[in-house]
């Protein structure tokens, strides 16, 4: 049913249609609507049968789903920033013991200094941390992403976090569609785990692995993740016949075929650049933007055929790979290694994107550097400098 | 299984089996069906404290759930020589995932047995104690404080003995270790049987492997209650107390009898329950019983060891006049 209503809210409704048995909450702005409003749920019995577990920390609640999912139950939990570095060790064993957690990240920068605000550095730090990655572009297409992440999880035995952007997303009050308990119920099955601590099947989960096997462990993590790439477009197009509506897959083309400029961008973004491009191509300009709504495992496959026709590639990037430049660069460059690529770090610990800004950017993309600060204060910047 | 206490004075007391007990009264090592839970072919070193401390207090777990407990291990030894894949030691079901989580991951495996109204099956945690007094502190305090239906069992050996024998928030004064190569010169360690007491947790015990029947007591007497729970066993480490692997049952039960190692339990929050010494021994004979206070301690090392011993005796009430 369609509401207005907050895109933390909505996400917290619709993980709670998915049902999950464990909940583990641990606040951080700007991730705590969620697990607030779901533990109203739990508490008010609409939510049931569930345990929500207050716990002291963030790496004890990702240590917490890591022993409820391994006990067999669908296990959640939600966190942002710090929170997420502080289950950083947690993450990587969560996705080692092949658990199929999910976890909201409500994209915050890191400190120092202190930040509260939006930007994608969280996330995108834990790259290699086995989990996979989807990008939400609207409120819309983050409660989407949850009933998919589910059965995306579940189905390869792999975590997944779906990030929103804070404030941006998880803050904004917009026309969203919640899924119904019927819709989710009929998409999303009961979770069945690959293995499980059972007393009446006892199993080690856990063994310490030697040079012997390590190699070989790791292999089949890689693997699983190329498994994805098929799993995730074909739950995408599960839920579009089920729910009607477009959410989710691997990368999502706006006015690519013909654009000899193609933006790549991750999540709320995505809704700015469209309507720039819009007024560009309006203009004349051959202007497209590419979605990463799946950033791991990385699309490459996708990318590439959705940047066939581009002569320049510009990755919009909201996190920065310090002495290097952009991390999605890194691997759009992987993708198509002979396009001209420019980096441009935009949005850092929350300042606007405008469109005015991405105008300008666009119009004059030919006088690109490799690497862009949009925005940046020279002046500040210099007086440290020198 | 009620656990029930039996006391043995007579000479062999310390014997685990007793043909001449009733059946019921047998220690769970001598039962034939007992599950073996940390079966044999593991790696640890001979005279390892913790494997026997394990074995005896997972198999009484067992016995008293009707084999109906799953375990959580953190990183440690006990992890380390029971699974190199893909061998493992263990016959019970056991997750290990992190060296500072296990508490938090056995909240969980407690949670998601309860969102699936499996009150059957009970969950232990387990880790050594750099494992719990330092890196897993956090996560223990607030598996107490919410008095999840856990019990967690620290298996003390006083220092980070998997990595080398380094110093731990456990290690007692003067120890030499190779991070305190001079001997450790800060206090007498954290206290972490006091502090789960102060969570007014419903059950607490101290116990060593010195008194084997004693243990499996009070890992059976856990398990009648629910909630958060805490069992914590002293367990020499040959390697790090520079002992002789036979001695391992002698040095612990030195530490009792000297007072240094209370032992004891606690309902509530407060000690029900003491285990008396007949005739306190002087701290200095423990000390002397291992390598890593020296040759000869340092007096000045001994004199407060002595003070704590002779604290613990006043302050539990460890003589009986």
């Amino acid at each position: 049913m369609r509401a207005q209503i907050e895109g933390s809210r909505a996400v917290a409704r619709t993980v709670a249609r998915c049902r999950p048995e464990v909940v583990c909450a641990y606040p951080i702005s700007p991730q705590t609507h969620i697990v607030e409003a779901l533990s109203v749920l739990v508490a008010a019995g609409t939510l049931a049968p569930c345990e929500f577990v207050n716990v002291e920390s963030e790496f004890g609640a990702m240590s917490v789903a890591i022993g409820a999912s391994a006990a067999g139950a669908r296990a959640y939990t939600a966190t942002a920033s710090q929170g997420l570095l502080y289950m950083a060790e947690a993450l990587y064993n969560a996705s080692g013991l092949g658990l199929p957690i999910v976890m909201t990240v409500a994209n915050r920068a890191i400190g120092a200094p202190i930040n509260i605000w939006n930007d994608q550095s969280d996330s995108l730090s834990q790259r290699d941390s086995g989990w996979i990655q989807l990008y939400a572009e609207s409120n819309q297409e983050a409660a989407d992403l949850h009933v998919q992440a589910f059965r995306i999880a579940e189905e390869l035995s792999l975590p997944v976090m779906v990030c929103m952007d804070g404030f941006v997303l998880t803050h904004a009050v917009e026309g969203i569609d919640v899924p119904s308990q019927e819709q989710v119920d009929a998409f999303l099955p009961s979770y069945r785990p690959r293995q499980l601590l059972d007393p009446d099947a006892p199993i080690t989960i856990g063994a310490m692995v030697g040079p012997d096997a390590f190699t070989e462990v790791r292999y089949l993590a890689h693997a699983k993740h190329l498994k994805a790439l098929e799993v995730i477009p074909r739950v995408a197009g599960d839920f579009a016949r089920e729910f009607a509506r477009t959410s989710g897959g691997l990368v999502r083309p706006y006015g690519c075929q013909d654009a000899e400029i193609v933006v790549i961008a991750l999540g709320s973004v995505l809704g700015t650049l469209k309507d720039t491009v819009d007024e560009l191509r309006s203009g004349g300009v051959r202007v497209g933007v590419l979605g990463l709504t799946t950033f791991r495992p990385f699309p490459y496959d996708a990318v590439r055929a959705a940047l066939r026709d581009a002569r320049h590639v510009i990755v919009l990037e909201r996190a920065l790979g310090t002495g290097m430049g952009g991390i999605v660069t890194a691997d759009v460059r992987g993708s198509v290694p002979a396009a001209r690529i420019s980096t441009v770090i935009a949005g850092l610990g929350g300042r606007p994107i405008t469109r005015a800004a991405l105008r300008e950017l666009l119009t004059g993309a030919d006088q690109l550097e490799p690497l862009t600060f949009l925005d940046l204060k020279r002046d500040v910047v210099e007086r440290e400098l020198t | 299984m009620s656990g029930q206490r039996i006391k043995f004075y007579q000479t062999g007391s310390f014997a685990v089996g007793n043909r001449l007990l009733k059946p019921e009264q047998r220690t769970v090592q001598s039962d034939a069906g007992r599950t073996n839970s940390l079966t044999t072919g593991h790696r640890a070193c001979q005279g390892c404290g913790e494997a026997l401390g394990a074995r005896y207090v997972l198999d009484a777990v067992m016995r008293a759930t009707g084999n109906r407990a799953v375990t959580v291990n953190a990183t440690g030894c006990l992890e380390v020589f029971s699974t190199p894949f893909p061998e493992s030691s263990w016959r019970v079901p056991w997750l290990h995932s992190l060296f500072g989580n296990a508490p938090a991951v056995a909240t969980g495996v407690a949670a998601a047995l309860k969102a699936k109204g499996r009150t059957d099956v009970r969950v232990v945690g387990q880790g050594g104690d750099g494992g719990t007094v330092d890196i897993g502190l956090a996560c223990l305090s607030g598996m107490f404080e919410r008095n999840d239906d856990v019990l967690y069992v620290c298996y003390d050996n006083g220092g980070y003995m998997n990595t080398g024998v380094q110093r731990s928030g456990a290690t007692p004064h003067g120890a030499v270790t190779t991070t305190t190569p001079a001997g450790n010169s800060f206090g007498q360690g954290k206290n972490l049987p006091l502090i789960a007491m102060a969570h007014r947790i419903p059950y607490v015990a101290t116990a060593t492997v010195a008194d084997l029947r004693d243990l499996e007591y009070k890992a059976a007497r856990a398990m009648e209650f629910h909630g958060a729970r805490y069992l914590h066993v002293l367990v020499p480490c040959p390697l790090g107390w520079r002992t002789a692997s036979d001695k391992t049952v002698s040095v612990a039960r030195m530490a009792v009898e000297s007072g240094f190692f209370p032992v004891f339990e606690a309902i509530d929050g407060e000690v029900t329950e003491v285990t008396p010494i007949r005739r306190p021994r002087p701290v200095a004979d423990y000390l002397s019983l291992q390598g890593r206070f020296g040759e000869t301690p340092a007096a000045d090392v001994v004199s407060r060891l002595q003070a704590e011993a002779d604290r613990n005796i006043r302050s539990f009430g460890l003589v009986v006049e």
